[in-house]
């Protein structure tokens, strides 16, 4: 059985459209994926709502809300929604909408860790922790900086950061890697 | 001997490189041999996927496609490390559509990807290509009174259930029999740790982390083992705030798994990285812990 939807709605075609996110329809709003997710209390919408409203079309709502900026990839949802639904994939297609929309909730502070980690993927083909963490904090909160720094100096007594990289990627292997990042951006961009 | 290529993950050259010294140190006693994949790039994780899906899964695919030359199954260590390999093996198969862009993507970098290679997780290589028998022949050290509470995350089980019960899963509780000590039941040993959410939502990770803390304690454990460094990190290194924040006196060491087996193999303390852990681990396991 698959719900139709009367009219038009963008919103939904658009996380159709994204990989994991076709099988939307199929939603009998039982609540499982609520029940099984950790932070569903910390949700402006819990799972089964967010999925409602996107049907609906509640598309700002939707996409300013905090929800699937706390989802933590733990898959329980989906290991147990009876309708085959991957709820973590329709939560990254919200997050990578919210992103592409610059839509995302003032209320956290996840997106921002989420770009200073991929814009150092992508610089440098690997992750040193000091430096992702420093550019992080300094983004969003120094101050809030201060209040790890017991954790930080606990991480650095037993050789868990490392303030110069241990591992660097040869030369030749990162511009490989970017020229293939670039040609993924180039077609996402200007798909044929 | 059996062969494996190796994908490290960055954690494993940053605040992990005790699971990387212990699992190649196990991994010579069990006649595996990791090869580590050479210049690998980071798996992207699950933030790049949520920035850009297709240039994270490019991430994954010019690893798979490294991979691929030598042809071995891959083996991740990092359980986001495996589910993010494992995706874009599963998308590259299922999508035609990610198949091409990825395709294109990578001929962009003078490589191909044909979807050949296997990806694993080292708990599913560890626990089930090597038997039961094996592990108990290379004991030497009696383990008899520790309990230990194996604790799984969410990643390497979870969703695709490829080597275990993705709400019960049970090879490392099989290990921890196999390797002589016992193991303790309790609820929560696949729930979730908080991610990377500790340093983006800090309060909300460490509610996480108290629960499942305070579940494992409760029932009786000496120690937690992991198969995850953000596991580990989260459980150990945040272990202190969270005392401070809920007012409890936790005091359990957190060990990666392998780290585990290499005390029961009687590996010395240096080679398994056991100065890394940050919960002083002295107190309850001292005595089985072999010195140089």
């Amino acid at each position: 059985m698959e719900i139709k939807v009367h009219g038009s709605n963008d919103f939904i075609q658009e996380i159709s459209s994204m990989p994991g996110g076709e099988k939307i329809n199929l939603c009998i709003q039982c609540g499982t994926c609520s029940a099984s997710c950790p932070n569903a209390n910390k949700m402006d919408y819990t799972p089964r709502a967010l999925i409602a409203m996107a049907r609906a079309g509640m598309r700002d709502e939707v996409l300013s809300s905090n929800s699937m900026w706390l989802c933590l990839s733990c898959y329980m949802c989906t290991v147990r929604c009876p309708r085959g639904i991957v709820p973590t994939y329709i939560m990254h297609a919200l997050e990578n909408l919210a992103m592409r929309h610059h839509a995302t909730s003032p209320k956290t502070r996840t997106p921002t860790l989420y770009k200073v980690f991929s814009n150092t993927v992508y610089n440098v083909g690997h992750i040193p922790r000091f430096g992702c963490m420093g550019r992080f904090y300094l983004r969003v909160n120094p101050f809030g900086a201060l209040k790890n720094i017991p954790v930080a100096l606990s991480l650095f007594k037993h050789g868990r950061m490392p303030i110069n990289m241990r591992r660097k990627l040869k030369p030749e292997a990162l511009s490989q890697f970017k020229a293939i990042l670039d040609k993924a951006t180039m077609l996402e961009e200007h798909p044929k | 001997m059996k062969y494996y290529s190796y994908f490290p993950g960055c954690c494993m050259y940053e605040d992990s490189q005790a699971y990387d010294l212990s699992a190649r140190a196990v991994s010579k006693l069990l006649d595996i041999e990791l090869i580590e994949l050479e210049d690998w790039n980071c798996c992207g994780s699950t933030p790049y996927t949520v920035v850009d899906e297709l240039s994270a899964f490019c991430c994954c695919a010019r690893n798979l496609a490294l991979a691929e030359k030598r042809g071995l199954d891959l083996v991740a260590a990092c359980s986001d490390c495996y589910l993010i390999l494992s995706r874009t093996n599963q998308h590259f198969k299922e999508y035609p559509e990610v198949k091409k862009k990825l395709s294109e993507s990578l001929a962009a970098g003078g490589l191909e990807y044909n979807g050949t290679i296997k990806v694993r997780h080292i708990l599913d290589v560890f626990a089930n290509d090597v038997s039961s028998e094996d592990i108990k022949a290379t004991v030497k050290v009696d383990l008899g009174s520790l309990k230990v509470a194996p604790y799984y995350g969410c990643q390497a089980v979870r969703p695709t259930p490829n080597f275990d019960d993705p709400e019960y899963p049970e090879s490392m509780d099989r290990m921890v029999v196999s390797i002589g000590a016992q193991v303790v039941p309790y609820p929560l040993k696949t729930r979730c740790c908080g991610g990377s959410l500790i340093l983006s939502e800090q309060d909300v990770a460490l509610g996480l982390i108290y629960k499942l803390l305070d579940n494992a304690i409760s029932n009786g454990a000496d120690c937690i083992v992991t198969v995850c460094p953000f596991c580990h990190l989260n459980l150990d290194a945040y272990q202190s705030v969270v005392n401070k924040k809920y007012k409890t006196n936790f005091n359990i060491p957190i060990l990666f798994f392998t780290q585990l087996m290499g005390m029961a193999f009687g590996i010395e303390s240096k080679a398994l990285g056991l100065r890394e852990n940050i919960v002083p681990i002295g107190k309850t396991l001292a005595r089985y812990i072999t010195q140089q």
